[in-house]
């Protein structure tokens, strides 16, 4: 079964690290090695984190160039770069594709490479499950896109696709269509990942590493975690009924037939108010191991820092009816959700606190990664607080579908999220490459960004409260919007060139890098164990896998207390790195199998919008791929410790059941 | 997710009792015992269902739901081991039924269903 | 599958401080806690789908209602087939961990046969439904009572393939006492799903839509 996978990780006798080949159903088995053919093939959490990556800021310029448009067509009164029906579009598949295709798989990204640096484990706890996820996320990522070419333009719904709006009726193309099964695969790949995470932080934890001994950033990624186990089955729930609304004629959504429009918004927010503790969540844990860094000092109050993420974790499954205050639901139900959303702001709170705490006195150095999560704390915070005012329902429903709404949110994603992840690029950037982002470019980026951002979605505050409604596709002249509309497209403009320059930056530096000194396995002095390694980090992760005495394991190998009690450095970085020369240390093999699984999922999409007998095609493709993974070893038995194969082909001998996910 | 917080505290001991009990599972003959209650409750169940026997009145659904939740638990807690398990099992599966019952039953309650 | 045997094998240690590779952090297989995890999960999906049918029981817009047509005996019988697989399901997990493989085989036989038994049963209900009248289009509540019953058959119907698929493994000879965890596994899913039926059952079938 394929879940049942281990990864005997163990330095074993001799070089193991290339294996002999072995024909195995249709496919050789893949051997590690440095071509493109091993990126199809690799489940090893480091370049899975790394595709993960750099499709997510692919999708990033996809939605960035859906948003100038939607800033271009803003700009003037009357505008006509767009015509309504497209603006729809464009807007929808911004929301879609920023959320589910750039900030989840970028906080992806950091989840697969560091949550098993940060524990001390040399991979996942099922690193095929790892690859599966990747590729179902990509091909669930293209299906939806594909919408554009094939299913007559891209949803048109907006990103939470109220019904009965998303009807046949309404949304005659097959935009939603892909909308509710491009999710649907979006969500198998998040639900897979979020198992295998939570297994690995629980169950791979080096000695010594206890749960309270965590980095700061792997407690957020595991609360994420959770978070995404529990929300996607709801939304899962709704888009299957969508689905079948549209596609099969069911009556879910259908008001002449008695059904309830509003259960789609309940089942949508039961999923979405978890999913902004999701995208927010991971930036939080970057910013909390930067701060630190950068401050020269322990993260201040690392027990609150973690029980207010588990409490925000907590209390987010109580405020989703937040977003509903003007669907009529009564006055009882308004005032319950509309207390519990001022609740949650505590734990918000605390946080920021902690971080301004962990500052206050320290040893400040303000490189970009630092600028990046400072901006990210006072960004989040402006916009951590017009959220506060839409928990009072008076004020909210002032507030529902206007300008004001669209800036509270960019405040929180894009100031929160957005930001927080570009610290972590600007921080990790020479753990995972070998060397340094360009600091001189980081600030031109930083800045432009941070003024760009402002600029944007700033006026949109004042465009809300004036009245200009979200969602429309121009506006007539004389309403006072004119002037901050220009504003905002400006701002976006900026945000654009604040995207190039980080492009640039990601070119010049690798062409840089070798006239630079390399950044060494430390080069910020921090406190958590991927910085006890070389960069960039090898295959094996760890040559011996660290034991672990207390939290910021890494600064307490390097630093500690004189008989004065003043902190003094006691190990250089070289005396206490690890020199990843290590050989002979068994990884998990490759496997073509989980890229086989993947792509049978777009085609049961593609079928069940356009022709049944396709759907049944990839069907028997994903589950042939299933069986054959299933009867792959996990280990190549030709591998110099061939023992595991009788256990291993024993093991495996059915299917997996993460399949039956619709 | 205040499972997992409070899985570190007890940790240690979740993997030492793993491995006490892991060889105590119970008896075929105890599987059958309890197959045999879980048979009974159904018929029980089911005879509910022929209401001219005996009228249940109020106390229908509620003796319906309770007796439910006594063959929900002893599917869960023998047949799926959890009394022998470790705890961190339950907790998993506990944090996700217990997160399902609450937003359904709130769901359900904004909805007006109760009424 | 389970660390047991793996332990075994290698006794070397790679840590400076004996620590053994293949032990979780737990002691815990991750396997297992995996599939937990996933049931986690698992909670919230069928939950969604039984909140939706309870909401529309009784939106039957003029149509033949879903409670209208239940067949309580004879969804009784299948219920009943589908909770004593459970008891096979587990008596297949203590035969194997024993090593007696020959019980074992029976015993997973037995289980796929019950489960196989329940999915007809389905089948039969479905079809007898739409003779009746309440076809999965006809109105909200029929609706979301095909959709929620048809996602549970799915799901026996994955177990049964898991099970024909331990079964072959087993005739094979490569499911043996040391990879017993496997069929355990199988088994959380497998009673998991018998535990939704449980909760159907009388949520679905028994208390009376008023």
């Amino acid at each position: 079964m394929a879940i049942t996978e281990k990864t005997p990780l163990e330095l074993g006798p001799g070089d193991t690290a290339r294996y002999a080949e072995r024909p195995l159903g249709v496919f050789t088995r893949p051997q590690e090695g440095r071509g493109w053919r091993d990126w199809l093939s690799t489940v090893d959490h480091k370049r899975i984190g790394i595709l993960y990556g750099a499709s997510a800021m692919f999708f990033f310029l996809v939605g960035g160039v859906e948003a100038l448009l939607i800033r271009l067509q803003l700009a003037a009164p009357e505008g006509s770069v767009l015509g309504a029906d497209v603006y729809n579009q464009v807007y929808t598949m911004h929301g879609v594709t920023m959320v589910f295709l750039f900030i989840m798989p970028l906080a992806a990204a950091f989840a697969n490479y560091f949550i098993p640096l940060q524990i001390g484990a040399r991979d996942v706890a099922f690193p095929r499950l790892n690859a599966l996820s990747y590729w179902i996320w990509l091909s669930g990522a293209i299906f939806l896109n594909t919408s554009w070419i094939v299913g007559g333009g891209g949803a048109d719904c907006g990103w939470f696709c109220y019904s009965t709006n998303s009807g046949v009726a309404f949304s005659p193309s097959h935009g939603v269509d892909f909308y509710a099964i491009g999710l649907q695969i979006l969500g198998i790949a998040s639900l897979v990942s979020s198992v295998n995470l939570i297994v690995t932080c629980l169950n791979m934890r080096a000695p010594g590493m206890t749960l309270m001994r965590m980095p700061v950033l792997t407690w957020m990624l595991l609360i994420t975690q959770f978070l995404l186990l529990f929300a996607l089955p709801v939304i899962t729930v709704a888009l299957f009924l969508l689905m079948f609304d549209r596609l099969f004629d069911a009556q879910f959504f259908n008001p002449d037939a008695g059904a309830d429009p509003l259960l789609w918004q309940h089942l949508f927010w039961i999923f979405g108010h978890p999913e902004v503790y999701i995208i927010i969540l991971p930036a939080f844990g970057v910013v909390s191991e930067i701060i630190p860094t950068f401050s020269r000092k322990p993260l201040f109050g690392y027990e609150f820092m973690v029980f207010s993420g588990i409490a925000i974790g907590f209390m987010g499954w109580g405020v989703w009816a937040h977003h509903m205050f003007v669907s009529g639901m009564g006055p009882i139900s308004v005032a319950a959700f509309s207390l519990s959303t001022m609740f949650i702001a505590v734990p918000t709170g605390v946080k920021v606190l902690n971080w301004l705490a962990t500052m206050w006195g320290g040893k400040l150095r303000f490189t970009v990664a630092m600028k990046f999560a400072v901006a990210t704390v006072a960004m989040f915070t402006i916009g951590g607080l017009s959220g506060v005012t839409h928990s009072v329902a008076p004020a909210d429903t002032q507030q529902t579908d206007t300008y004001y709404i669209v800036a509270h949110f960019h405040y929180v994603i894009f100031g929160g999220g957005v930001l927080g992840l570009f610290a972590g690029l600007y921080f990790w950037w020479p753990k995972v490459w070998g060397h340094f982002l360009n600091e001189r470019l980081g600030n031109w980026n930083f800045w432009i960004m941070l003024v760009g951002f402002n600029l944007t979605f700033g006026p949109m505050h004042i465009l809300g409260l004036q009245g200009m409604s979200r969602r429309i596709d121009t506006y007539a002249r004389g309403y006072g919007f004119e002037f901050w509309n220009m504003a905002a497209t400006v701002g976006s403009l900026l945000i654009a060139v604040s995207v190039l320059i980080f492009m640039w930056n990601v070119v010049k530096s690798k062409r840089d890098a070798p006239h630079l000194p390399p950044p060494g396995p430390d080069p910020w002095d921090a406190r958590s164990l991927e910085w006890s390694i070389p960069s960039p980090v090898p295959t094996h992760n760890f040559d011996t896998v660290p034991q672990v005495h207390g939290r910021d394991e890494w600064w307490h190998s390097k630093y500690a207390e004189n008989d004065e009690g003043q902190v003094v450095r006691v190990a250089t970085t070289e005396e206490a790195a690890q020199t990843g020369e290590a050989t002979g240390v068994h990884l998990p093999s490759p496997s073509f199998w989980p890229l086989a699984v993947a792509v049978g999922l777009p085609l049961i999409g593609y079928g069940l919008i356009f022709n049944l007998w396709l759907a049944l095609v990839g069907a028997l493709l994903t589950i042939a791929s299933l069986y054959s993974w299933a009867m792959e070893p996990v280990d190549d038995p030709d591998a110099a410790h061939d023992h595991h194969e009788e256990h291993h082909e024993a093991g495996d001998a059915e299917p997996d059941d993460e399949g039956d996910q619709p | 997710m205040s499972d997992t917080a409070t899985s570190e505290h007890s940790e240690p001991d979740t993997a030492a009792e793993h491995h006490d009990t892991e060889h105590a599972h119970p008896s075929d003959w105890a599987y059958v015992k309890i197959a045999v209650v879980l048979a009974v409750i159904t018929a029980l169940e089911v005879f509910t269902y022929f209401e001219s026997v005996v009228d249940w009145g109020v106390a229908l659904v509620p003796s319906l739901i309770f007796m439910m939740i006594v063959k929900f638990y002893l599917v869960a807690t023998w047949f799926m081991h959890l009394r022998f398990d470790s705890k961190l099992f339950g907790r998993m599966f506990t944090a996700g039924l217990t997160l399902a019952v609450g937003v359904y039953l709130v769901t359900l309650t904004v909805f007006e269903f109760w009424v | 599958m389970s660390a047991e045997p793996l332990v075994a094998d290698h006794a070397h240690d790679v840590s400076d401080h004996g620590h053994d590779p293949h032990a979780t952090t737990t002691g815990l297989s991750h396997t297992k806690l995996a599939m937990w995890v996933f049931l986690g999960s698992e909670c919230l999906l069928f939950g969604g789908l039984i909140s939706t049918y309870l909401l529309y029981k009784t939106r039957g817009n003029g149509r033949t209602l879903p409670t209208d047509v239940f067949d309580i005996p004879f969804t009784s019988v299948s219920s009943f087939v589908l909770l004593m697989s459970s008891l096979t399901m587990v008596l297949a997990l203590s035969a194997v961990s024993r090593g007696e493989d020959e019980a074992g085989r029976t015993w997973l036989l037995a289980t796929a046969l019950l489960g196989g038994i329940f999915v007809g049963g389905q089948v039969y209900e479905f079809t007898s439904f739409v003779r009746e009248g309440v076809a999965f289009t006809t109105n909200p509540a029929s609706s979301a009572f095909f959709t929620l019953t048809g996602f549970h058959g799915v799901h026996v119907s994955l177990g049964i393939v898991m099970l024909m698929s331990l079964f072959v493994a087993s005739v094979k000879g490569k499911l043996t006492q040391r990879n017993a965890e496997t069929v355990e596994i199988v088994g959380l899913y497998w009673h998991f799903v018998d535990i939704v039926w449980i909760f159907i059952f009388t949520v679905i079938y028994l208390i009376p839509a008023d």
